[in-house]
């Protein structure tokens, strides 16, 4: 397997069919066979948690209800991430081609944009397109109407049962699951919710087809994704990406020469250090959101941390103990080492709190504070004390 | 008094008046009313017949449903970590020069509320703001007084 990194053009590219072209041809095939597609491309989940797209479809096609809903989650709240802001502003024809073609899929019969509040600028450009869609759909006798919900500012509300629950109406706090919203989502109905790029992604698969698909991409990761990059760089944006390049490979195309550290997976992901660029692979279960910031020799580690121990201590939905108390008492803790008023040695005491938030936490965002945390302790020990 | 019920009732009878329907009403309230009043809340929970603890609790939840701050202009200025690294802390010491107030305050004259913010997604472009529903990036301190400046004279 190479590691070169390879610029894709899939996702990104401008249209080259006519408007809603891909939806109206997958739709003459027979569902079984578009859904097996899918689940042949190996397309997983792009907004984080990975889960595969074919089988999150083919759970929600097997539900028995009259009511299905399909969301697809635009509320891109990871710091670093803004490949699926680019995508609604550039391609959203392609996204909302996905939503379509998962509605006639699963049996779904209404639509929503779950649009952070911070995007509402991208409305009245969505509502122009929905009106194209309408009328395609129309056309092709698919009764699937598509509204915007706009969110009110929650980073939780990325996680699809807080996002449900933000849609009824109620504080964005994650249920427990099972049940999952393929069974039980929105309105207590059978609901898909899949990110942006992930729907985008599946209308390229509809298109090109599994086997042109997989093509790109590691045994782990098929296919193309996209990078947001920012922080120390030359050239910040968002990149589509062929999956399974090592991140020496990536500094060298987007770092200014200097790069320390490169933090994968937004605040929720890890922290690679220089001498780890050529053993990490991005791309293989490390790549929530694909934001990738880079920190060049300058940057205090400490304080890098620190901004995202507020970030978490502030989002955490409050609901769970483990999430709550721990990201207050992390932030204490390095703030406490820093001062001198706790030896070093505290830091492997918070290194374990973290170790029992992944273990006890609710949701994800408590599970995953940990992966940042333990990885710049452990790599930056040093900055973390003097 | 009077005038909040009949904007409430207004509201949530377009949205129909059910708990689902709570997020799109407070949001349309602070277009009107430029945050939510105790009193629009209380209104709120009426219309919808849930406690009024109920809206609190849930408008509270949401950083863009803003329940204290009245500034006809809110402005967001992100502070995550990469627009930290790009000096967001000049950007909102020069805010604060040219508003003459603090984080988390409200000019007198009510025209703008200071706020920091989570990540706006504007990361490659940043130091980044918000004011209300629009956005503005690369900031530097004379950009923002430039920005403050131009608000300040169109109203």
């Amino acid at each position: 397997m190479s590691n070169k990194l390879k610029r894709v053009d899939i996702i990104l590219s401008k249209y080259s069919v006519a408007p809603y072209q891909i939806l109206k041809e997958t739709i003459q095939r027979p569902k079984e066979d578009v859904i097996q597609e899918l689940l042949d491309s190996g397309l997983k989940g792009r907004g984080g948690a990975g889960f595969p797209t074919g089988l999150k479809w083919k759970f929600a096609a097997a539900e028995q209800n009259e009511v299905k809903y399909v969301i697809c989650n635009a509320d891109e709240g990871e710091p670093g991430t803004f490949k699926d802001r680019k995508l609604l502003c550039e391609v959203p024809r392609k996204v909302i081609s996905g939503m379509g073609i998962c509605a006639w899929a699963t049996g779904a019969t209404k639509g929503y944009i779950y649009l952070r509040s911070e995007y509402k600028y991208l409305i009245p450009d969505l509502e122009k397109e929905l009106e194209i869609f309408a009328e395609h759909s129309k056309e092709v006798g698919l009764n699937f109407p598509i509204e915007i919900f706009v969110g009110a500012g929650a980073y939780i509300c990325g996680e699809e049962t807080a996002l449900i629950e933000s849609m009824e109406g109620k504080r964005g706090e994650p249920r427990n699951k099972p049940p999952y919203p393929i069974q039980n989502g929105l309105h207590g109905k059978p609901t898909v919710v899949n990110n942006v790029e992930t729907l985008a992604s599946a209308s390229m698969v509809c298109r090109y087809g599994a086997r042109e698909y997989k093509r790109f991409g590691t045994n782990d990761q098929k296919g193309s994704k996209l990078f947001s990059v920012s922080g120390d760089s030359p050239n910040e944006g968002v990149y589509e990406i062929e999956l399974g390049m090592n991140i020496a490979n990536f500094v060298e195309t987007y770092g200014d020469g200097d790069t320390k550290a490169v933090q994968i997976g937004g605040v929720a992901g890890f922290c690679i250090p220089r001498k780890r660029f050529d053993k990490t692979i991005i791309g293989e279960g490390n790549t929530t959101g694909a934001s990738t910031m880079l920190f060049n020799s300058t940057r205090s580690m400490y304080r890098v941390l620190h901004n995202y121990l507020e970030f978490f201590e502030e989002e955490s939905c409050g609901q769970c103990t483990p999430c709550r108390v721990g990201c207050q008492q992390l932030l204490k803790g390095i703030e406490a080492v820093k001062k001198g008023e706790k030896p070093a040695e505290y830091l492997d005491q918070l290194i374990e709190l973290s170790r029992t938030m992944k273990l006890t936490s609710k949701c994800g965002l408590g599970q995953s504070v940990t992966n940042s945390f333990a990885s710049i302790i452990i790599n930056f020990r040093e900055e973390m004390i003097y | 008094m009077a005038d909040v019920r009949v904007l409430v009732q207004q509201i949530s009878a377009k949205y129909g008046n059910k708990r689902t329907s709570l997020l799109p009403i407070l949001q349309d309230i602070i277009k009107e009313k430029n945050y939510l009043t105790s009193e629009a809340m209380t209104e709120v929970a009426r219309a919808l017949d849930i406690s009024a603890a109920e809206v609190y609790g849930t408008a509270s939840f949401y950083s863009f449903l803003e329940t204290k701050a009245d500034g006809k202009n809110k402005i967001y200025i992100c502070k995550s970590i990469t627009c930290d690294m790009k000096d967001k802390n000049k950007i909102i010491e020069a805010a604060e020069r040219t508003l003459k107030i603090k984080l988390g305050e409200t000019t007198p004259d009510k025209q703008f509320s200071l706020f920091e913010t989570n990540c706006l997604g504007l990361c490659d472009v940043g130091p980044a703001m918000l004011i209300n529903d629009d956005y503005y990036t690369k900031l530097t301190p004379l950009k923002i007084q430039t920005i403050i400046g131009d608000i300040t004279r169109r109203k």
